[in-house]
């Protein structure tokens, strides 16, 4: 293998953009879904619901445990006068405990929870379980690609039929008659969306194995007495990670996109579990009145698979560059 | 040749038995069924053992499985369970619809994708290429609920200028001729232009790819050499040999015609495949689910096959 150049700015802008943005996303869903409030925090869901992005509210907490969002707060000597939507509202000061201004970024849904939490914590959920399908998909594939490529024969034409007639059906109805029959937790919809995926692995490894097959590196390995397992492991797999790594890039923006359509259909992600496709299917009948509940997880979602495409093409280049060097 | 297309439908044959037969397994392996969403505390035992002796569950699954196959091949796939007839008159009523939506849809798809990448091209790695390959990443990119529901708050309550939901209003279900035809065409722009754009992208980026190839090729040189305009060169030299690929991705789009954007069919309540097979995986209906399986799977198998055999008449490198 060719080392790329060392020189500073050798990587394409695209690979470098896409992986920023695909970091930044892991590191703000990750931490930021520690930091954020409670996804699930409902403050006050007659004053504080539907709010549009950018908005800031008083929170004030009473005595007894309740919430209150207020515009503005004024205290005239023992009475607090909160103006709460739109009418002014006057409360002892023996009765109020606490006083925060709070800002929704991104504004509140119907109950009064925060967007920017739940845009958070779902991405979490959406990103965690894109990478585990794929992980999920990638294991299968790769095997069953490495089987059916390196013992040839019988074994070959089984698999491939398997896999032909698996790519035969309709993904969306397979996912579709899978998330019917196995009724959707997160467990189960990692293994829909992997079981929906890996054929394309499957295929691809394949056929790196066949062209490596051939090569002579195999063929010494093999004369010097090395295992077939050490050849998988140690000869073929090396030699096939550039292709499968740059086709695994684009899977993960589209089992991203997949596990989105799928928790937009209700067969994915259950709520309260915020994630993107769910929030935009409780969104949508509030389309007129509340567009961000629905365009901000969207755009997430895009967001998401354009950075992943922009690698995958940014690796592609890379690719194209060594055969072109060689 | 004829040879080459009988094993072609012998093979194609065989795939839609063992997608049926691996969807019936699934089916009727699934914990759980019909009886168990008509889920009431109250229904007795024995009731519900009735419920699934008339829905026929409480046979063996082999049995279950050879007398829907053996109905199955006479095409007689059954009673829906969710619409109280035969899975065959849902489908029948449902795929028109679809292949009316995802045509037009399909259409645009790929002389929208088609267009894009030729004036992409009119001046490679430039600003206008530039703009569009990231506008057609974009789109790539966007879910395809996102891309309908935008449409919907913009083109239907924004700007209220098309219907939001159905394939006709309720003055057109009672007309006939031409009003009829136009508000049925009203209803199809917005799911048709939501295909359009979800697909676009994808088929602009991979035309790009392979008419720069077929751009730095020789006879297209040849041509320029000739006096052929750069326009006549890309137009009429190098976009029919990077259509060629295309017809693959048009035949694995076949299937796409029968099974439908099922998204953008929920979306805009269009009464077609998707939404039908949507209905059916909710209400875990079991026969239409697997009707409509197989007859997808069945699309997909001649998909491929009639995209073989167009690459064949089109490429005449190409020998069966």
């Amino acid at each position: 293998m060719k080392r790329l150049p060392a020189r500073a700015g050798a990587l394409p802008l695209r690979l470098q953009l896409g992986t920023l943005v695909l970091a930044l996303l892991a590191i703000v869903c990750t931490i930021g879904s520690l930091l954020s409030p409670d996804p699930a925090e409902i403050v006050d869901p007659r004053a504080a619901a539907l709010l549009p992005p950018a908005s800031q509210r008083w929170i004030v907490t009473l005595r007894d445990g309740t919430r209150l969002a207020a515009e503005a707060v004024r205290r005239d000597e023992d009475r607090w006068t909160i103006l709460r939507r739109g009418g002014d509202q006057s409360l002892p000061a023996s009765e109020v405990a606490g006083l925060e201004l709070r800002q929704f970024w991104l504004g509140t849904d119907t109950l009064g929870r925060d967007v920017l939490a739940r845009l958070v914590h779902g991405g979490r959920i959406s990103l965690t379980v894109g990478v585990f399908s794929l992980l999920a998909a990638l294991l299968l594939g790769i095997g069953v690609g490495m089987a059916s490529g390196w013992l040839g024969g019988w074994v070959d034409s089984v698999l491939m039929r398997l896999v032909d007639g698996l790519m035969a059906v309709p993904m969306l109805f397979l996912l579709l008659l899978l998330a019917a029959v196995f009724r959707p937790s997160l467990g189960t919809l990692v293994g829909v969306l992997a079981f929906s995926s890996w054929m394309g692995v499957a295929r691809l490894t394949r056929g790196q194995v066949l062209s490596l097959k051939q090569r002579e590196f195999v063929l010494g390995a093999r004369a010097i007495g090395a295992s077939s397992w050490r050849i998988a492991w140690h000869h073929l797999l090396p030699n096939a990670v550039t292709p499968l790594s740059q086709d695994a890039v684009l899977r993960l923006g589209d089992l991203i996109l997949a596990e989105a359509s799928l928790s937009f259909l209700g067969l994915g992600v259950q709520p309260p579990v915020p994630s993107w496709g769910n929030m935009v299917a409780e969104g949508q009948t509030l389309l007129v009145e509340a567009w961000w509940l629905t365009f901000i997880p969207g755009l997430a979602v895009a967001v998401t698979v354009v950075a992943a495409a922009l690698v995958a093409d940014g690796m592609q280049e890379i690719a194209r560059r060594l055969d072109a060097g060689r | 040749m004829l040879r080459w297309l009988l094993r072609r439908i012998g093979a194609g044959l065989v795939m839609v038995w063992l997608v049926a037969t691996a969807t019936f397994a699934l089916v009727s392996a699934a914990p759980g069924d019909i009886t168990q969403r008509l889920n009431d505390v109250r229904t007795p035992p024995a009731a519900r053992e009735r419920w699934r002796r008339d829905f026929g569950l409480d046979r063996p699954w082999g049995v279950r499985y050879i007398s829907w196959l053996g109905d199955a091949v006479t095409g007689d796939l059954g009673y829906s369970w969710l619409h109280h007839r035969k899975v065959a008159g849902v489908l029948a009523q449902a795929i028109p619809n679809t292949i009316l939506l995802a045509g037009l849809g399909l259409l645009l798809e790929i002389a929208g994708g088609i267009t894009l990448a030729v004036v992409q091209l009119r001046r490679p790695h430039g600003k206008g290429d530039r703009a569009i390959t990231l506008l057609s990443l974009t789109a790539y990119a966007l879910p395809p609920f996102v891309v309908g529901l935008g449409l919907l708050y913009l083109l239907a309550f924004r700007f209220p200028l098309f219907p939001p939901s159905h394939m006709l209003s309720v003055a057109g279900e009672t007309q006939h001729g031409l009003p009829r035809l136009l508000d049925l065409l009203h209803h199809l722009v917005l799911p048709v232009v939501a295909i359009g754009i979800a697909g676009m992208g994808g088929v602009a980026r991979y035309l790009r790819g392979s008419l720069l190839d077929e751009k730095g090729q020789q006879y297209v040189l040849a041509a320029r050499a000739r006096g052929a305009s750069e326009r006549r060169a890309l137009i009429s030299h190098a976009l029919p040999n990077a259509l060629l690929p295309l017809i693959t991705m048009v035949g694995m789009s076949l299937p796409f015609l029968v099974s439908g954007s099922l998204v953008i069919e929920v979306v805009f309540s269009w009464p077609g495949m998707g939404q039908t097979m949507y209905d059916a995986a909710l209400a875990r209906d079991v026969p239409l689910l697997l009707g409509g399986t197989v007859l997808a799977t069945i699309a997909v198998v001649a998909g491929n096959l009639l995209a073989d055999l167009a690459y064949a008449i089109a490429d005449p490198r190409v020998r069966l």
